[in-house]
């Protein structure tokens, strides 16, 4: 599967998730963000960019716990939980947001 | 919300009229060349597929005595047959057991038993029972045997105790022989095998998350609670499915394990090498890949020097751990003769509420009203404690002594009677949603049935697999995806450690009798 964005094309699994992590660019995001059906905000750039960051240092998203805690520091504590996860990426905090993000899909009992 | 449609819950349960072939679309992805060569199997279907599968299926029959017997002795006698979750939520006949075993059944009746070669040879093995292999069979293998969960419900029904799992690992087994294997099970068998874990969580990532936990618990209790990592000298070496690292509510049960140690004063560790209770080996039926996990196990307690080793929340790992961990990698005579070898974190949490060293404090969970789902794995595979049916009652006991409420789930749907969360067996993968979301109606209508009349609010379980299954599916049926809890959770929340500072010292909520 492929995925054509300002005119490159970016190779994706079957599920959607992008073949090579080094090829991703914001514009990527929004993107599969539409072929979803939804339009990103600034919150969930706050998302997509922790992740980023976290993958970069520790080579794996972040465990839905750190992304909660993280998330509070930064938005304010009533953001700080699964619950309004859940609401910026209704497929799951995890496995969406991580695809927008360019990371691979979280394998496992998960 | 879904493409497909879900089961309607019903007052009682119905045995479904059939609908002929409405799950043959439903097939996970194919694994990829690399990630099946990493596990030693070809690539991709070889040219002479055919031969391979009959001669793999052959070497199967005469290693596994128990696989020839369950395919020789099957009298048709329907009693399995209303019995699968997958075909009472999804009405496709060949989710009977009978039907499903007998994808494989029919195969080696042509090739491996008299009758099969001689009506096969005049043309007409189906008088026999008997069928030869072809690309549609082969395509309903794959299809149909990833339907299966391998929670073995229809082999406590059976006369004869033929057991459909071992059925299913045995197809899957020659599945993988010919080059066809499976995605979601292959990619986590690897990547368990080089880095430790079904995630791939690598040592730095797991320290780091550790770390914010204990910080977690100190906030919240006032208390440092330990979770330590690859700690040399440790008494305890605990083993548990890496989700408990990762997701929720997996992870508020790791929080309760690790109060557990703390509040008993037993020195503990996990293993960065060894972060991986789950063995999907056995879910594809490969004794090699599934040895390999389990020695990672055994070098990881040699090389801390434990004295015990304890399994976390994970249903399959269990059987694993139960039933074939000695023979797969022991013996385990390195470690201290006085436990059992391996223990269950449920017994290891029981056994110190038999001794009082817990301070357990049930009111702290008064906002819930419990039911308890026995995983396929734990109830039929294996057991806890010295008595039979131990794996039954010490969960239920270690729940009643840190809730006051607590309701079970009809006597049909619960205990060796269990019904599987519709996610185990190498299925929690989302390709397979709709087999997932249909397979988990039998339960969803057990825990419709205690809401509705008991009040339930909250689904307790020992098995990630079941709590990522449930988080997932409830909301299909009308539930939130929050009210399936970790059992430890719910010790973690009763337990009162020594220094804890209560919130406010509540007053005790009113006690409700069952």
């Amino acid at each position: 599967m492929a995925l054509e964005v300002n005119g490159k094309t970016f190779e994706t699994d079957e599920e959607g998730y992008l073949a090579n992590l080094n090829e991703w660019e914001p514009d990527l995001a929004n993107a599969m963000a539409k072929v979803d059906g939804a339009e990103l905000t600034e919150n969930h750039w706050q998302v997509i960019n922790f992740l980023r960051e976290y993958y970069e240092e520790y080579q794996i998203a972040p465990a839905v716990r750190v992304l909660t805690k993280a998330i509070g520091k930064k938005l304010g504590k009533d953001k700080g939980n699964s619950k309004y996860l859940y609401e910026l990426f209704p497929y799951g905090p995890a496995k969406q947001a991580c695809k927008y993000a360019g990371l691979p899909k979280p394998t496992g009992c998960v | 919300m879904a493409d497909f449609e879900v089961p309607e819950l019903r007052e009682y349960p119905i045995i479904p009229k059939l609908k002929e072939g409405v799950m043959a679309h439903s097939s996970p992805y194919v694994a990829k060349p690399e990630l099946q060569q990493q596990l030693g199997f070809p690539g991709e279907m070889v040219d002479d597929w055919k031969e391979k599968a009959i001669d793999t299926l052959g070497e199967l029959t005469g290693k596994y005595r128990s696989l020839q017997v369950f395919l020789d002795s099957c009298v048709k006698c329907g009693a399995c047959t209303d019995k699968c979750h997958y075909y009472l939520g999804t009405s496709d006949p060949k989710n009977m057991p009978v039907a499903r075993q007998d994808l494989l059944r029919k195969v080696y009746r042509r090739y491996y038993t008299l009758p099969g070669k001689i009506f096969g040879k005049l043309g007409m093995p189906g008088f026999v029972g008997a069928a030869e292999l072809t690309e549609e069979v082969m395509d309903d293998w794959y299809a149909y045997f990833h339907q299966c969960s391998q929670c073995r419900r229809c082999s406590v029904y059976c006369p004869y105790g033929i057991d459909t799992a071992e059925i299913s690992m045995a197809a899957r087994e020659i599945m993988d022989a010919v080059g066809k294997g499976q995605k979601y099970c292959n990619e986590i068998i690897g990547k368990a095998q080089i880095i430790g874990n079904n995630l791939g969580l690598p040592e730095p990532a797991l320290k780091n998350t550790l770390e914010g936990l204990e910080e977690d618990i100190e906030d919240e209790t006032g208390v440092k609670v330990r979770m330590p990592l690859d700690e040399k000298g440790a008494d305890v070496l605990l083993i548990t499915p890496s989700a408990d690292f990762f997701a929720e509510p997996h992870i508020d049960g790791l929080i309760g394990y690790a109060k557990v140690f703390h509040a008993a004063g037993i020195s503990w560790t996990m293993s960065s090498y060894a972060s991986e209770a789950a063995n999907f080996g056995m879910f594809i039926g490969s004794y090699e890949n599934t040895r390999k996990l389990s020695l990672r196990i055994r070098e990881a307690a040699i090389e801390l020097g434990v004295k015990r080793i304890v399994f976390g929340e994970c249903g399959h790992a269990w059987r694993v751990a139960y039933s074939f961990l000695n023979t797969l990698a022991g013996p385990f005579d390195f470690l201290d003769p006085n436990y059992p070898v391996p223990q269950h974190i449920c017994e290891f949490t029981y056994e110190l509420m038999q001794q009082g060293k817990l301070n357990l404090d049930p009111s702290a969970n008064d906002d819930m009203v419990l039911t308890y789902h026995d995983s396929c794995n734990v109830a039929r595979a294996s057991r806890m404690g010295d008595k039979p049916g131990g794996q039954f009652e010490i969960p239920r006991a270690i729940i009643r002594a840190t809730c006051n409420n607590f309701h079970d789930m009809p006597a049909d749907t619960i205990k060796e009677g269990t019904f599987c969360c519709g996610g185990g067996g190498g299925l929690l993968t989302d390709d397979l949603m709709e087999i997932r979301v249909k397979g988990a109606m039998p339960r969803m209508q057990a825990l419709n049935d205690v809401t509705k009349n008991h009040s339930v609010t909250h689904m307790a379980a020992i098995c990630a697999i079941c709590k990522s299954q449930f988080s997932k599916v409830l909301p299909y049926y009308g539930f939130e995806m929050d009210q399936i809890v970790s059992l430890h959770q719910l010790v973690s929340n009763a337990i009162i450690l020594d220094g804890q500072v209560t919130e406010g010292q509540e007053t005790e909520g009113e006690e409700i009798t069952n």
